[in-house]
């Protein structure tokens, strides 16, 4: 473009930056910046969609801390999902990794099989549950009754549908494989080699170095499972929509069904951001215990 | 030192002769390794069927008559093999038109994502200007914000600009930016090439967009590949976005159309009755397959993912 001969070198690098740009900036703005600030003020509204919002003041985060059972069953429901099945992932998957450091022979295969199941779709993974977990005729039920035991109604009873839940999470443990693996596998060997002529034992060398050294990575996967656990949405909308009462009605399917099936897109937007602080918080929460119990190589200072 | 205390142990418990100490140690040694191995290799047997049986009873129930479904002790094969629970499946709602839907808004996004994320992933690699860390720094808190506080909002304006029960509000977004980690994990990998390819570029007269689109892209396979990928796997199982924007039945993707023809019942044997389970089995077997194929030929893409974005620390 002739007009551009004129500008300084940097001046050009400057202009094509900020053209690369746009479209980022945009999406920003659009997608993002404007949604997050528009759903903030809809959250002092009263909206049903089809007449204007309307402003009510702090009525929806008033009807939150006190007046919404339901609300906060969601949360609890959600917290007590979140609490087992994170943990699960954390350390099931970790020891998963550990086994498969061992310098096993054919490593791909296992690796291929113990991460399977963590590709297979959210709805695939419900129907094949609510298939197996049948209370009388599924096969787990069927199994445990051949062995003597009486087995749980899962799905069909309050008290054991969120065990299901987190029996599902639990068979796609394997997503954390890889990350741990490469974690694993990362870990200098000269650090064993030294640990060993200190007269460390396999169990000193995982607790001093193998642990510290991967720290990073299952802090990592200890935090976006938490993100991911507070987003439940597809299994559950699938498998018992929230049932049987409300004894698996997880977050987001209780602000799904404010916003698209009551209309309540004011009382929606304040639980989204309700959510996004719940989730903030964990985060820099987090962020903040990782600074004395995770160590980085290299950030010392 | 830990030799001499296995040795003095080895010595208290079996007391072997003392000329010949050092082999017993050895073979001792070499005993418990073997047990070691054989343990470890039974639980990864024990994990890898537990894993797997899941899938392995989804696809057998998918071909076996009703009766049979719930069949115990499980066969894996039954006597009558009904492949047509498939056809039976697919013939009752429209099957082929929601694969469709589905493959159409897969290859929007992934035009979107590659073209967006790879534009703006160079230009945070490669150039230099005014404001570029605070910007960066802008794209990597994008990825705090849970879609779920934005999905209201980007409703409501999709609603207003008439895109409700289309296609457009699922592809369109990724046309501008293409998500806050794609970016990073393509810049990752934009930075392991050698500038020299882009002087070189340069001198022969290259601009900086066709530097992108001629060196950068190119070269950059292994990354794109990992990024069309992991785009495949989010958008095929994505199922609340669809199931907010889409409300004609001939929109719907695979996994709601699924959904709604699980939910309502279905004309057949005279009467309107629910699917069955070995039905249900053929479509989550349908809605399986795509994704784990994919995963057992590109696994080094996945792998190589984890590597690039550099999840370490």
């Amino acid at each position: 473009m002739f007009w551009k001969r004129d500008l300084t070198l940097q001046a050009r690098e400057t202009l094509d930056a900020y053209i690369g740009l746009l479209p980022f900036l945009l999406g920003f703005v659009i997608f993002t910046a404007g949604p997050l600030i528009y759903s903030f003020y809809l959250s002092f509204t009263r909206y049903d969609i089809l007449s204007a919002p309307r402003w009510s003041g702090f009525e929806n985060y008033a009807r939150m801390a006190s007046g919404d059972e339901t609300l906060w069953q969601s949360l609890r429901v959600t917290v007590i999902y979140t609490m087992v099945a994170v943990p699960v992932q954390v350390i099931v998957g970790y020891a998963m990794a550990l086994l498969l450091n061992l310098k096993v022979k054919g490593l791909s295969f296992w690796r291929t099989a113990f991460y399977m199941p963590a590709v297979v779709p959210a709805m695939a993974v419900a129907y094949v549950f609510s298939w197996m977990l049948q209370s009388d005729v599924g096969l787990l039920n069927q199994s445990l009754r051949a062995i003597g035991l009486p087995g749980p109604k899962w799905f069909g009873d309050p008290n054991w549908v969120l065990a299901a839940f987190i029996l599902m999470s639990a068979w796609a443990v394997g997503g954390t494989l890889l990350l741990y693996l490469s974690a694993l596998q990362g870990v200098p060997t000269e650090l064993y080699d030294a640990s060993k002529v200190d007269g460390a034992n396999a169990w000193r060398r995982f607790l001093n170095v193998t642990l510290p050294m991967t720290s990073p990575v299952i802090f990592f996967v200890f935090l976006t499972g938490m993100i991911g656990t507070f987003q439940v949405f597809t299994v559950a909308f699938v498998t018992t929509n929230g049932g049987p009462g409300e004894a698996s009605l997880f977050y987001l399917l209780y602000l799904y069904r404010t916003g698209w099936e009551y209309l309540q897109m004011g009382y929606a937007a304040a639980m989204a951001w309700l959510l996004f602080v719940i989730l903030l918080v964990i985060t820099l929460l987090s962020l903040r215990i990782s600074r004395t119990t995770v160590f980085y190589e290299g950030a010392q200072e | 030192m830990s030799d001499s205390g296995s040795a003095q142990a080895g010595g208290a418990l079996a007391q072997p002769p003392p000329e010949m100490g050092g082999a017993w140690i050895r073979r001792q040694e070499l005993g418990q390794r073997l047990l070691g191995r054989t343990f470890l290799y039974l639980a990864l047997a024990v994990l890898t069927i537990v894993l797997v049986a899941p899938l392995v009873w989804m696809v057998s129930a998918s071909f076996k008559p009703e009766g049979f479904v719930f069949e115990y002790p499980p066969r894996l094969i039954a006597e009558q093999i009904q492949w047509w629970n498939y056809v039976d499946a697919w013939n009752q709602f429209p099957f082929w038109r929601s694969l469709l839907n589905t493959m159409t808004i897969v290859i929007g996004v992934e035009a979107g994502r590659l073209l967006s994320a790879s534009l703006t992933a160079y230009v945070f690699a490669r150039l230099r200007f005014p404001g570029r860390n605070a910007l960066f720094l802008l794209v990597l808190s994008t990825m705090m914000i849970p879609y779920h506080v934005v999905l209201i909002p980007q409703y409501l304006l999709f609603r207003n600009l008439g895109w409700l029960d289309s296609f457009r509000p699922l592809i369109v977004p990724h046309f501008f930016g293409g998500g806050a980690f794609f970016i990073f994990l393509l810049r990752q990998f934009f930075m392991t090439i050698p500038r020299d390819y882009d002087d070189a570029a340069r001198i022969d007269g290259a601009g900086t967009f066709a530097i992108l689109w001629r060196i950068i892209l190119p070269m950059s396979k292994p990354a794109l590949a990992t990024v069309a990928i992991f785009t495949f796997m989010a958008e095929w199982n994505d199922f609340l976005a669809p199931l907010i924007y889409l409300n004609s039945q001939e929109k719907y993707t695979l996994a709601i159309a699924i959904r709604q023809w699980q939910q309502v019942a279905v004309w057949g044997a005279g009467a309107y009755v629910p699917p069955t389970w070995n039905a249900i089995m053929a479509m989550a077997t349908v809605l399986t397959i795509p994704p784990v194929v994919l995963f057992f030929f590109t696994q080094r893409y996945f792998i190589q993912g984890v590597v690039i974005s550099g999840i370490k620390g």
